[in-house]
């Protein structure tokens, strides 16, 4: 079972890259972009029997390893082959 | 005095802080490859700076699940001492063996260039024991992800706790002193029992022989010494 994992920084903490970013863009004459935050997406395939299944598998990677709860936050999204 | 240095791929201070050590306690310390989960009997551990596991994920991630680091978290909890030094102390984060993290430096550069600290007031510990308060060390930085975070609370729990080790000064902790970006221009951190050390800084670049300073090899001293007795 295909699954997609978001990690984003959370709220409060700060981002140099996503004010870089911003910066940067605003630079362009993207003025009307404001709060960049930049995360990452992990995709990755699970053998489980169902998609809750896998997202308790995927939460428990998360937890484990994937993303450092201090100062991120996780979403997965089950992507069902079937 | 017995000590070890953990090696991951893509240690780069492993063989240098094994020369300070040995200069300074006459003993070559043992090295220990990131798949030991054997760790001997030894007075500290010491994990060096580098870029294990090429910093894929997150800085230190993989490292702080190694074998090794088990038996590194099983030596902690017997009370053993540890000091991670900028990458080891971005393991040691990951572990949990020390709290808060370490996140991309604020101004986004990677920062190379001498720092001067000035040693905090803290709980016991052996690593300072030789070091009075508020005395100054001149000590190369070298890193990307040295700014450290958290949270107020646990900010001000390490401050009255007495676990900020180490904070970069200018006579005074300011702004311009600060490399990094870090919370309240911490360096460096203890656990609660003492016995667990992390610090951005590299003493074994500070060892005198050749280095602008040998402000490093006092503070090696001050660690091996006081682990010993």
């Amino acid at each position: 079972m295909q699954v997609k994992i978001n990690i984003s920084l959370k709220t409060g903490v700060l981002d140099p890259q996503g004010r870089a970013v911003e910066n940067a863009l605003s630079g362009l004459g993207f003025t009307d972009a404001s709060h960049v935050r930049i995360g990452k997406q992990i995709t990755l395939d699970i053998d489980a029997e169902d998609s809750a299944r896998a997202e308790q598998r995927a939460a428990r990677m998360c937890e484990s390893l994937l993303a450092n709860t201090v100062i991120e936050d996780y979403s997965i999204e089950v992507i069902d082959a079937s | 005095m017995r000590s070890a240095i953990l090696i991951f791929p893509g240690s780069n201070c492993d063989r240098d802080m094994m020369v300070a050590v040995e200069r300074i306690t006459g003993r070559r310390p043992a090295l220990v490859w990131h798949k030991d989960s054997q760790l001997d009997p030894v007075d500290i551990v010491i994990i060096p700076g580098g870029f294990s596991f090429g910093d894929y994920l997150r800085c230190g991630a993989l490292a702080a699940r190694a074998p090794a680091m088990e038996a590194v978290i099983d030596h902690a909890s017997r009370g053993g001492a540890v000091l991670g030094v900028c990458n080891g102390f971005q393991i040691l984060l990951e572990t949990g063996l020390l709290p808060g993290t370490l996140v991309r430096n604020g101004g986004l550069k990677f920062v190379c260039r001498e720092v001067r600290l000035a040693v905090q007031e803290t709980l016991e510990t052996p690593f300072l024991a030789d070091l009075s308060n508020g005395s100054e060390l001149r000590i190369p930085v070298a890193h990307n992800e040295g700014n450290y975070f958290a949270d107020d609370a646990l900010l001000d729990s390490l401050e009255q706790g007495g676990q900020v080790a180490l904070r970069y000064v200018d006579n005074e902790p300011s702004r311009a002193a600060n490399p990094n970006g870090s919370a309240r221009n911490i360096a460096g951190i203890l656990s609660a029992n003492g016995r667990v050390m992390g610090m951005m800084p590299h003493p074994e670049r500070a060892m005198g022989n050749g280095h602008p300073s040998d402000d490093g090899r006092k503070f090696l001293t001050s660690v091996l010494e006081g682990v010993a007795r």
